[in-house]
C-alpha cells in the first residue's frame, strides 16, 4: 500500500466524462505491488469503467479483504470510500454496507486466497443472496505477501518456482458461481484490457451477485515455465467465447455485428449489454450449457474467457428482502418506533 | 414453606410437551392478582425429549432472584420423579401423576406427597394424543390453584385472552383447569397453609425476559441493521426484534421494510456485516453468545482501531467452549473487554435485569456512535431467557439519539480538508464521514497502521501517535459510560460488588445479612472503563466481596487492571455451576468469609 499520492495533473487533451472527470480523476495512490504485476494492470481497467460509467466518485464503495489483491482499492478512485477490511471477510462487510445504502456501486477486489480459502463462505453466501456488486478476483494461484505458497486455485501440476507440483484440484469461482446461482459471471485477463473493461463495466451495471474472474499473473511467484497461471501459459491457452458492449440507457446499438453473432441482454436501469459469441453454439443465459462448456474446455486445458453467464431477471437481495427504497442508513431515527403510546400498548402483552 | 405469597413451584415436565404455555398461565395468574412473581427455566439443549423445569417464586417482597428452596414441587417427569422428590424442601409438597402406580421406595416422610391421576381423567375427557398431554399440564394448573388459592376467575380471564374468539380451546381448558382443581379440592385440604393471596403490588409492572426487551430496545434505538447467526441463549432477542419490526416496521403504502434482518453464514460474516452497515451510518447490531464472540474477535479489534461503531449482545452462556449451552454464567467479561489480537479494549454495558436490557440498548448505540467503536451489551441467560418483573418501560418523547461525530457535505464544505483520525477536539473522538456524502469526505478504512490524517503507514511515531490517542478516547468513554449504583454509609468498612444479574441476589442477601447486623455497602458497576466512582469506593473499603458468575473472578481482575483495585482487599465469592445466582449463597459465602477473618 502506499502513502504517495500521485500529483492531480490533467492534459487538456484528456478525455472528460459526463462529470467533467478525466480518468486521473479516478486514480488512487501509487501502486507498491511489483512491476509488472497482473493486478496494476486491473486497477487500469477499472479507472477505464468507472471513467466510462460516470460514477461520481463519492457514490463508489470500493471493498477489499486482505492479500496483494486486497491493497489495490487504494490505487483508484481516490474521491471514494474504501474499506479495507479483514481476510477474507470482504463480502460480508459488503452485504451490511450494501443493506445500509443500496445507493452506492459496490466494487469488491479479492484474491484466490481472500475468496476460495479464508474467506470461501463469504464468498459462497454473497453469491447466495444475489448481492448487487461488482466482485472482482484477481487471481493468480498463489499467496504473494507470504512469499509464494500455492492458493486454492492452483492447477494440478502447475509447478511452483521451488519444491513439487500442485497435486490438489483447483477451486474454480467460475464453476463454482455458476453452480451457486451468480446472476453475471465472466471472465478475464489482465493482459487483455480491451475484453476486460466492458466485462468490469457489465458487472458494475448488472443489477445483482457480478462475478469478474480475471487470471491476473504474479510475476515473482508463479509467472515461470511450468506455471498455468504465467502470462505466457495464459496467453497460450485462453480464448475468448464471448465478449460484451456495453450500450448506455436511451442510446442506440451502432455497432455493426454479423448476423447472428449479437444478443442484446437489457439490464433493469435501461441500459443493454450487447454479447458477441465467438462461438455460435454457446448460450450465456443456460447455466447447465455453460457448465458443461467451461467443464470440457477446461478439461482440454483451455482457458475460457468472457461473459459466461448472465441473468438480470433475478431480483437483487434488497428486494428479496422486500426493503424500503431509501437507503436505511438515511431514515430518521425518531420515525422508527411508535413512542411512547405504542410502548404502552406493546407492555398490555406483558401484563 | 414461609408464609402466604412466599412460596417457590417447581414443575418437571419433558422438553417439547407443550408445558411453557401452561406454566406462562400459572405465573401470570399470579401476577395479575396483584403478587409479584419471577420464573426461571432450567432447559435442556434438546427440542424434544429431555427434562425440563419451570420454577416459579411468588415473592410478596418483590425478589428478583431465584431460592434456592422448593416448596411444591410438580412432578410430572418420570425420568427425574426421584430428584425432584429429593429436591423439596422438609415440610414441602409434592404433586404427582398418580395414574400410573409409583413405587414405595419413592418416598419422603418429612414431605406431603399428592397423587392426582392427570393422565386418566385427561384421556376420558379429552380426544386425541396431543390434546391430552397438552390438556394434563393444564390440568396441572388445576390442582395447583385449589392448592394456593389461585382465582380460577383470572385464569379464565387468561385464556380468554390467549384463545380470542375460538370458543372451543377456551372450553376445554378451561374444563381441563376444573379436572385438575375439583379432584384437588375433593381429595386434599385445600388451600395449603400457605397461599398466594392477592396484592396490589404488581401495577405498573410487566413481567419480561430481557431478550425480548433488549430487541424493542433495538427498534426504538432507530436499529436499521441486524445481523446474526443463530445460537443459544441470544436466539429469541433477534426473534424480538423481528416480531416488533414486523408489527411497526412496514411501510403501510408500499409493505415495504425499514429494517433489514440477516441471518449471516457464521458469526464472522455477521459482525463483518455490523462493521459494514455501521461504516455506511446505519444503526446495526449483532446478538451472540460467547462462541460467537470468539469468532467475531478479529473484526472486533479492527472496528476499535479503524472506530467502526458496533453494538453487540453477548447473552452470555457456561463456558468454557460449547459449555452449557442453556445454562446462565458471566464468563466472557474478560474475553470482551479485551477480545481481539494487540491492544484492544472494549466499552461494555452490564444490564442487571430486562428493564436494563431496554435502556442500555439505546445507551449501546448512542455510546457506539458517540465513541466510534464496538459496544457489548453483557446480559447472560438468566437475564435473557428467564422471566422477570420490572416497572412499566419508558420512551421519552423528547430523547434525541446521539449519532456523534458525523460530518455532512454542508460541514465538509466549510472545512479546508477532511482528516479522519485526528483529534480536532481534544476528547480523542475523531470526526468521521459517510461514503456517499461528498467526495471530499473519502477516507480510506484500513485496519493496517494508519497515521493521524488516515493514511498508510508503518512508522513507528506515527503509528504510536494513533493507538495513543485511543487511549485519550478511552478516558472520555470512562466518563461517558453509566457509573455504578452504589450504597454507601460509612459506618460499613466491607461491601459488595457485583455486576449484571448477580445484583437481585446481591440485594437480598443485603437485606438479610442487615438483618443479622451485618452492615455492608454495595456497589453494582453498570460499565467498563470503570467510572472514578468505581475506584473511590473501592478505595473506601478495607474489604470488598466480589461476587460474580465465573471460575476465574474475571470482574476482579478487571477491577485490580482498569480501577486500581488492591488484590488483598478484593474477596471473590464465586457461582459458577450454571444456575442463575441466589441470596443463599451470597450470604452463606460472606458469612463463611467473615468466620475465616475471625480466625484469622
Amino acid at each position: 500500500m502506499s502513502y504517495i499520492a500521485k500529483p492531480k495533473v490533467a492534459h487538456p487533451s484528456l478525455k472528460r466524462n459526463k462529470l467533467g472527470l478525466t480518468t486521473r480523476d479516478y486514480e488512487g495512490t501509487v501502486s507498491t505491488l511489483c512491476a509488472g504485476c497482473g493486478h496494476d494492470s486491473v486497477t487500469a481497467a477499472i479507472i477505464q469503467a468507472v471513467f466510462e460509467l460516470d460514477i461520481e466518485p463519492h457514490m463508489l464503495a470500493k471493498m477489499s479483504g486482505i492479500g496483494c489483491s486486497s491493497k489495490t482499492p487504494a490505487y483508484f478512485a481516490s474521491q471514494s470510500h474504501g474499506f479495507n477490511s479483514v481476510h477474507g471477510r470482504m463480502p460480508s462487510v459488503t452485504t451490511g454496507a450494501n443493506t445500509a445504502n443500496r445507493d452506492l456501486t459496490y466494487i469488491g477486489v479479492s484474491g484466490d486466497g481472500d475468496s476460495l480459502s479464508i474467506g470461501v463462505g463469504q464468498f459462497v453466501h454473497a453469491i447466495r443472496r444475489n448481492l448487487n456488486m461488482c466482485y472482482i478476483i484477481e487471481n493468480n494461484g498463489v499467496y504473494g505477501l507470504t512469499k509464494g505458497q500455492f492458493s486454492a486455485s492452483a492447477d494440478i501440476g502447475s509447478k511452483p518456482k521451488k519444491g513439487l507440483p500442485n497435486q490438489q484440484e483447483p477451486i474454480d469461482p467460475v464453476s463454482m458461481a455458476l453452480s451457486l446461482g451468480a446472476t453475471y459471471i465472466a471472465r478475464g485477463f489482465s493482459g487483455d484490457k480491451a475484453q476486460l473493461v466492458p466485462l468490469i463495466i457489465g458487472a458494475l451495471k448488472h443489477g445483482g451477485f457480478a462475478l469478474v474472474d480475471v487470471i491476473s499473473p504474479c510475476v515473482t511467484f508463479n509467472d515461470h515455465e511450468g506455471s498455468t497461471k504465467s502470462y505466457a501459459h495464459t496467453r497460450q491457452f485462453y480464448h475468448h467465447v464471448i465478449d460484451m458492449d456495453y450500450v448506455p440507457p436511451a442510446a442506440e446499438i451502432r455497432t455493426a455485428y454479423d448476423e447472428g453473432e449479437a444478443m442484446p441482454v437489457e439490464l433493469h436501469d435501461g441500459s443493454k449489454i450487447v454479447l458477441r459469441k465467438t462461438e455460435a453454439d454457446y448460450d450465456p443465459t443456460s447455466r447447465a450449457a455453460a457448465f458443461k462448456y467451461l467443464r470440457e474446455r477446461f478439461n482440454q486445458g483451455e482457458i475460457i474467457t468472457g461473459l459466461l453467464y448472465i441473468d438480470d431477471e433475478r431480483s437483487e437481495m434488497h428486494d428479496l428482502m422486500g426493503n424500503v427504497d431509501r437507503p436505511l442508513s438515511e431514515l430518521e431515527l425518531d420515525k422508527l418506533h411508535p413512542g411512547a403510546a405504542g410502548l404502552n400498548e406493546i407492555l398490555g402483552h406483558y401484563k | 414453606m414461609a408464609a402466604n405469597n412466599d412460596i417457590v413451584i417447581k414443575i418437571g415436565t419433558v422438553n417439547g410437551t407443550g408445558s411453557a404455555s401452561a406454566n406462562g398461565l400459572l405465573r401470570k395468574a399470579i401476577f395479575r392478582m396483584g403478587v409479584p412473581v419471577v420464573g426461571k427455566n432450567y432447559f435442556p439443549s434438546n427440542i424434544q425429549g429431555l427434562p425440563t423445569w419451570y420454577e416459579i417464586r411468588v415473592t410478596g417482597e418483590g425478589h428478583q432472584s431465584r431460592s434456592n428452596r422448593v416448596d411444591v414441587m410438580v412432578a410430572m417427569n418420570a425420568q427425574t420423579y426421584s430428584r425432584d422428590m429429593a429436591e423439596v424442601t422438609p415440610g414441602g409438597w409434592l404433586l404427582y401423576d398418580s395414574t400410573w402406580p409409583r413405587s414405595e421406595l419413592l418416598n419422603r416422610d418429612d414431605i406431603n406427597v399428592l397423587g392426582i391421576p392427570l393422565s386418566k381423567m385427561c384421556n376420558e375427557h379429552f380426544d386425541g394424543v396431543r390434546a391430552r398431554i397438552l390438556m394434563k399440564n393444564i390440568a396441572y394448573v388445576g390442582a395447583l390453584a385449589a392448592l394456593l388459592d389461585i382465582d380460577l376467575e383470572v385464569i379464565t380471564r387468561l385464556l380468554e385472552e390467549t384463545f380470542g374468539d375460538k370458543q372451543h380451546l377456551i372450553a376445554s381448558n378451561v374444563e381441563a383447569i376444573r379436572l385438575g382443581y375439583d379432584y384437588t379440592k375433593e381429595h386434599f385440604s385445600c388451600p395449603l397453609p400457605s397461599k398466594v393471596e392477592a396484592m396490589d403490588a404488581t401495577d405498573g409492572h410487566i413481567v419480561i425476559d430481557g431478550n425480548t426487551a433488549a430487541g424493542l430496545g433495538c427498534m426504538y434505538a432507530g436499529a436499521t441493521v441486524g445481523a446474526w447467526y443463530p445460537i443459544t441463549p441470544s436466539t429469541s432477542l433477534m426473534d424480538a426484534f423481528r416480531s416488533f419490526c414486523t408489527e411497526f416496521r412496514v411501510d403501510p403504502e408500499t409493505g415495504k421494510r425499514t429494517y433489514a434482518i440477516i441471518q449471516a453464514e457464521d458469526e464472522l460474516a455477521a459482525i463483518g456485516m455490523v462493521l459494514g452497515a455501521s461504516w455506511n451510518g446505519a444503526r446495526a447490531f449483532t446478538p451472540t453468545s460467547g462462541p460467537g464472540i470468539s469468532l467475531m474477535s478479529e473484526f472486533i479489534g479492527y472496528a476499535y482501531y479503524a472506530e467502526i461503531p458496533a453494538v453487540i449482545f453477548n447473552v452470555q452462556r457456561t463456558g468454557p467452549s460449547t459449555g452449557m449451552p442453556t445454562r446462565t454464567q458471566q464468563s466472557d467479561i474478560l474475553a470482551c473487554a479485551y477480545a481481539s489480537h494487540g491492544d484492544t479494549k472494549h466499552v461494555l454495558l452490564f444490564p442487571a435485569d430486562p428493564a436494563e436490557c431496554f435502556y442500555t440498548a439505546q445507551q449501546a448505540f448512542d455510546l457506539a456512535e458517540r465513541l466510534q467503536t464496538p459496544v457489548m451489551v453483557l446480559s447472560d441467560l438468566d437475564i435473557g431467557m428467564n422471566d422477570w418483573m420490572i416497572p412499566d418501560l419508558e420512551w421519552d418523547e423528547n430523547y434525541v439519539h446521539d449519532r456523534g461525530k458525523v460530518l455532512d457535505a454542508e460541514a465538509l464544505e466549510s472545512i479546508e480538508k477532511f482528516y479522519r483520525y485526528l483529534d480536532v477536539d481534544g476528547d480523542g473522538i475523531p470526526y468521521r464521514t459517510l461514503p456517499g456524502v461528498d467526495p471530499k469526505g473519502a477516507y480510506f478504512t484500513r485496519g493496517s497502521g494508519h497515521t493521524k490524517l488516515g493514511a498508510y503507514t508503518e512508522d513507528s511515531a506515527a503509528y504510536q501517535d494513533v493507538v495513543d490517542r485511543l487511549l485519550v478516547k478511552w478516558e472520555t468513554a470512562r466518563a461517558l459510560v453509566p457509573g455504578p449504583e452504589i450504597e454507601y454509609s460509612k459506618f460499613n468498612k466491607s461491601a459488595i460488588l457485583t455486576v449484571g444479574s448477580g445484583h437481585g441476589a446481591c440485594k437480598e442477601a443485603l437485606e438479610r445479612l442487615q438483618a443479622e447486623n451485618i452492615g455492608l455497602n454495595y456497589c453494582r458497576v453498570r460499565a467498563f472503563p470503570f467510572s472514578e466512582s468505581v475506584k473511590e469506593f473501592l478505595a473506601q473499603h478495607d474489604t470488598v466481596y466480589v461476587v460474580e458468575q465465573n471460575r476465574d473472578a474475571q470482574l476482579r481482575t478487571l477491577l485490580m487492571l482498569d480501577a486500581e483495585g488492591d488484590p488483598r482487599r478484593l474477596v471473590s465469592l464465586l457461582h459458577y455451576n450454571g444456575m442463575p445466582i441466589n441470596a443463599g449463597f451470597v450470604v452463606d459465602a460472606v458469612q463463611k468469609e467473615r468466620s475465616k477473618g475471625r480466625a484469622a
